[in-house]
């Protein structure tokens, strides 16, 4: 195996040191390391490799969007060494045999750990609880389960789904969309979508949902974790319950660190995600949150559509935005610029913290000698134009198309090899 | 709008003398002008058939038919430039049907404006017959076409631009001649 | 501006360039003139995803009034029926060589998207997306209240105006607020709570719940057609008391100031919104609307397609 070293890095914000990458493993930190490959890494942060909670890999169903292995490629040039594939899939991943083709998949792969999420109900219908312990129990070990795309909005069914998983440690990961307040609804519900007149989806919908959950969490003593939380309200239940020793932790996606409702009057479906951009003040809301720890997790919501789900009228546009290769730059953007986080916190909400929430016990270690060589290696002196003709992703669905990010993902290491270097796939 | 710059060649003495003299003209030719209408093309072609009208009137003892016809949609330079506002159409009480209309302008240059009014005018009837008095002919003619009234023969160079400023639109009646910058 | 996509693009010279242009037209029209010339060769689509014979007829009379060629173009393809895409329908107009398409359709934004996607290079009128704007309706209502309130010229500063109805739905009634501020009207919208939109007290109107109080001192109202599925949403328990606390009667019109006129959009509703003996009286212009309507398309359509270049 060749050995790597990252010369003059700095390890999650700290000073420049050496690193050395070998068999696998980080085989030594210090000063004058040498190796196989020598990578200039002055001014460039190691971060442990990024491990997303919430992905959209679309195999098996609609691979011409996205597939295990395009999917993988673009967490890899994101820096990500792990992702929680989604279970909305066709078929739904409510079986071991699902979970089980997507897990191998990965393995196939062999660029991230893709870790199947299974579904908590069968074909996501919300009425019977599908074979958790058995997808738990399988080869893909699940651990996340989650109706994504999806709210699980009858209690009964998402109490029993919090208890059940307690047997094998798994966590509910909710979709907090309350699905009658939401019916046909377009974007976020508020001085815009008054003025477009597009439906709107108001907070409420998201909250009530949250508050509900928390509170069955809290009575049946289960984790629950809250996917793509948007809204300053959803902050406030999120920080109430944890303040009162409740088991929930949450995720937030880069585009609501950072994008407004205010996008929908140019009515590009671009901007259409669910749940909605929000407006300036819950953007503010979720970066405090994200920064106190009250929101645990950065996770993408990658979420790949077809052309023809985004080139068309708003309304008959698919929701989702792609975000794999872009996070880390947001990230940077929204939150270590502005001096809301360190690096050394990013790697906790990008790496440990899901790893942890995922009991992914591989992956989110600490960059020690010893650990596992998942590293993220970013170039935060950089400025990127974002195309979205450049996605490695097979789709082009980037909010972010036109902006400039700062910051580029140089390298990224899985398991001692490298997936990307220069910026490129290997 | 200022008159800085160019050459005055006819001052407000001088107009008022045309505009009398075309007057009688125009009562000489049609018999007492009895059966006229006169046809202002907008803008200052308006102005000037009303102070026709006027003098005609004056002498006469008995008021002369006056309208407007805007020509800005039968123009044949349309997809040469934005769409330009379009300006009043007056047709007066007893229409043109029959009339002798006489149309009126300001500046006769290259025709295409009075071939333009031509067509705008039939839209609205047949009139006996068409004639033309323009205060300003500075010759050039793309069309052919010819005033029976004219106010003053002024050769000009192309390059050259031919203003009619009247007291309803500007602050003094004057003829200026500019060169093309 | 190549494209007429809604009421608050305008500026008030350019709302009143059109009014005045619509003028004009109406003239050349009343003086019995046939066709007038200027959209000669120019081809203009009628691309209606929405039943509408009304509206779809006025802009076909004004496009052939002003000599243009005119085709009807009757789409299928909702959420529930997917036709051929927006996208595929455009791409085949831009090779018949539309010079503009009217374009009326179930989503709000489609006009926008149809205007800024690069799949034609002819322009674009709104002619109602989704529950967004109308902006040629909007154009007819103040041409309409600018002859009755102020002789046919100018703007339509220090009128009130009180729009009456479903709000949240209304596409007429967005583009009206727009253009009538834009002409220095004050609006008054009156509505039950749950059809007025979130943020409505940004849009710069006095907003009531009540009829008759937003009544007093009008100089005309706007009356909104309600629909039955709103019933069936919950927006109001039925028919009966919607009519009663929203629907126009000769008493509520006798409160607002001499000489208001009484509009509605069409189609009306008779008994519910709005009485008969109301759409029926010396008030009410419902009727006069419609023909200005043409005359209103007319001037969009010269404005936009009569030179080399948009004027508005």
């Amino acid at each position: 195996m060749t050995s790597y070293v990252l010369k003059n890095v700095s390890i999650v914000g700290g000073a420049a040191t050496d690193l050395l990458i070998n068999e696998g493993v980080i085989a030594q930190i210090g000063n004058g390391l040498s190796a196989d490959q020598v990578i200039d890494a002055r001014g460039c942060i190691a971060l442990p490799g990024l491990v997303d909670l919430h992905t959209h890999l679309r195999e098996p169903g609609k691979e011409d969007t996205e597939t295990v292995l395009s999917g993988s490629k673009a967490a890899a040039i994101g820096g990500f060494t792990s992702v929680h594939a989604m279970a909305n899939t066709n078929p739904v991943a409510d079986n071991a045999g699902v979970v089980e083709q997507v897990w191998r998949l990965g393995k196939e792969a062999g660029l991230v750990d893709v870790r199947p999420v299974g579904a908590v109900t069968k074909g996501l219908g919300g009425i019977t609880l599908a074979e958790l312990g058995t997808m738990a129990d399988s080869a893909a070990g699940v651990r996340v389960f989650s109706d994504d795309g999806k709210c699980v909005h009858d209690p009964v069914i998402m109490r029993r789904a919090l208890e059940y998983v307690k047997a094998f440690d798994g966590v509910i990961a909710q979709h907090a969309q309350e699905p009658q307040l939401t019916d046909g609804a377009q974007m976020n519900e508020g001085i815009i979508s008054g003025q477009l007149g597009l439906r709107g989806w108001p907070a409420v919908a998201e909250e009530a949902i949250i508050a509900r959950d928390v509170l069955l969490a809290s009575h049946v003593d289960a984790r629950l974790h809250i996917c793509h939380l948007s809204t300053a309200g959803s902050v406030e239940i999120i920080r109430w319950a944890k303040s009162r020793g409740i088991k929930v932790t949450a995720e937030v996606t880069p585009h609501h660190l950072i994008l407004t409702d205010e996008l929908a009057t140019s009515y590009n479906p671009v901007f259409k995600v669910n749940p909605p951009l929000r407006t300036q003040a819950d953007v503010e809301a979720v970066r405090e949150g994200l920064a106190d720890g009250t929101i645990d997790i950065v996770a993408t919501d990658h979420a790949p559509h077809a052309a023809q789900d985004k080139d068309c009228e708003w309304s008959a546009a698919a929701f989702g935005m792609t975000g794999l290769e872009t996070a880390l730059q947001v990230v940077h953007a929204t939150m270590v610029k502005t001096g809301l986080l360190t690096w050394q916190q990013v790697g906790e909400r990008m790496s440990y913290a899901p790893a942890q929430i995922g009991r992914v016990a591989t992956q989110g270690q600490a960059l020690v000698v010893g650990a596992p060589a998942h590293i993220a290696l970013f170039d935060p002196n950089t400025e990127v134009l974002i195309a979205a003709e450049n996605s490695v992703s097979a789709s082009r669905n980037t909010p972010f198309a036109g902006y400039t990010l700062p910051g580029t993902v140089r390298a990224t290491f899985f398991n001692g090899l490298p997936t990307v270097l220069d910026g490129k796939l290997v | 709008m200022t008159h800085t710059q160019g050459r005055v060649v006819l001052d407000s003495a001088d107009i008022s003398r045309a505009l009398t003299r075309l007057a009688h003209e125009i009562i000489e030719r049609t018999q007492g002008a009895q059966n006229v209408t006169l046809m202002g093309i907008p803008t200052r072609g308006v102005a000037l058939a009303n102070r026709l009208a006027q003098r005609i009137s004056e002498i006469q003892g008995s008021p002369v038919q006056v309208g407007a016809i805007d020509v800005t949609m039968y123009r044949d330079d349309l997809r040469m430039q934005p769409a330009r506002a379009l300006l009043p159409t007056v047709i007066p009480e007893a229409g043109i049907e029959g009339r002798l209309v006489i149309l009126v302008d300001d500046v006769l240059y290259s025709g295409r404006t009075i071939r333009a009014a031509l067509d705008a005018l039939s839209e609205h009837g047949r009139p006996q017959a068409v004639q033309l008095a323009v205060l300003v002919d500075r010759g050039h003619r793309e069309l052919p076409i010819r005033a029976d009234y004219v106010g003053k023969n002024l050769p000009t160079a192309k390059t050259e631009s031919v203003q009619v400023q009247l007291s309803e639109h500007d602050e003094i009646d004057q003829i200026v001649i500019r060169q093309a910058s | 501006m190549k494209h007429l996509l809604s009421t608050a693009d305008l500026t008030r010279d350019e709302a009143i360039l059109i009014l005045d242009t619509a003028n004009q037209l109406a003239q050349a029209t009343g003086q019995g003139v046939g066709k007038l010339p200027p959209l000669r060769g120019r081809t203009v689509v009628n691309l209606f995803y929405e039943d509408s014979t009304r509206t779809r007829i006025s802009f076909e009379a004004a496009a052939k009034r002003l000599s243009a060629d005119v085709i009807n173009f009757a789409a299928k393809g909702s959420s529930v029926s997917k036709g051929e895409s927006l996208k595929d329908t455009a791409l085949t107009l831009e090779a018949m060589g539309a010079d503009a398409i009217v374009l009326r359709h179930g989503s709000s934004g489609a006009a926008h998207t149809l205007a800024n996607s690069g799949w034609i290079s002819g322009s674009v009128v709104n002619a109602g997306d989704g529950t967004h704007e109308h902006p040629t309706q909007a154009l007819l209502d103040a041409y309409t209240l600018r002859r009755h309130l102020r002789d046919g010229a100018g703007d339509l500063a220090g009128a009130t105006i009180t729009i009456v109805g479903d709000i949240l739905h209304s596409r007429v009634a967005r583009s009206n607020v727009h253009l009538l501020k834009t002409l220095g009207a004050n609006v008054r919208l009156v509505a039950p709570p749950t059809l007025l939109p979130f943020g409505v007290d940004t849009w710069g109107a006095e907003v009531s719940y009540t009829l008759d109080d937003a009544l007093v001192g009008a100089d005309a109202v706007m009356m909104l057609r309600i629909q039955q599925e709103r019933m069936n949403a919950a927006y109001f328990p039925t028919i009966h008391e919607y009519s009663q606390r929203y629907g126009l009667n000769q008493a509520r019109v006798n409160l607002m100031n001499q000489g208001a006129i009484v509009m509605h959009a069409g189609p009306m509703n008779r008994g519910v919104e709005i009485t008969s003996e109301v759409a029926d009286s010396p008030q009410s212009v419902i009727v006069e609307q419609v023909t200005n309507g043409v005359s209103v398309r007319m001037a969009v359509l010269y404005l936009m397609l009569g030179g080399n270049e948009a004027t508005v």
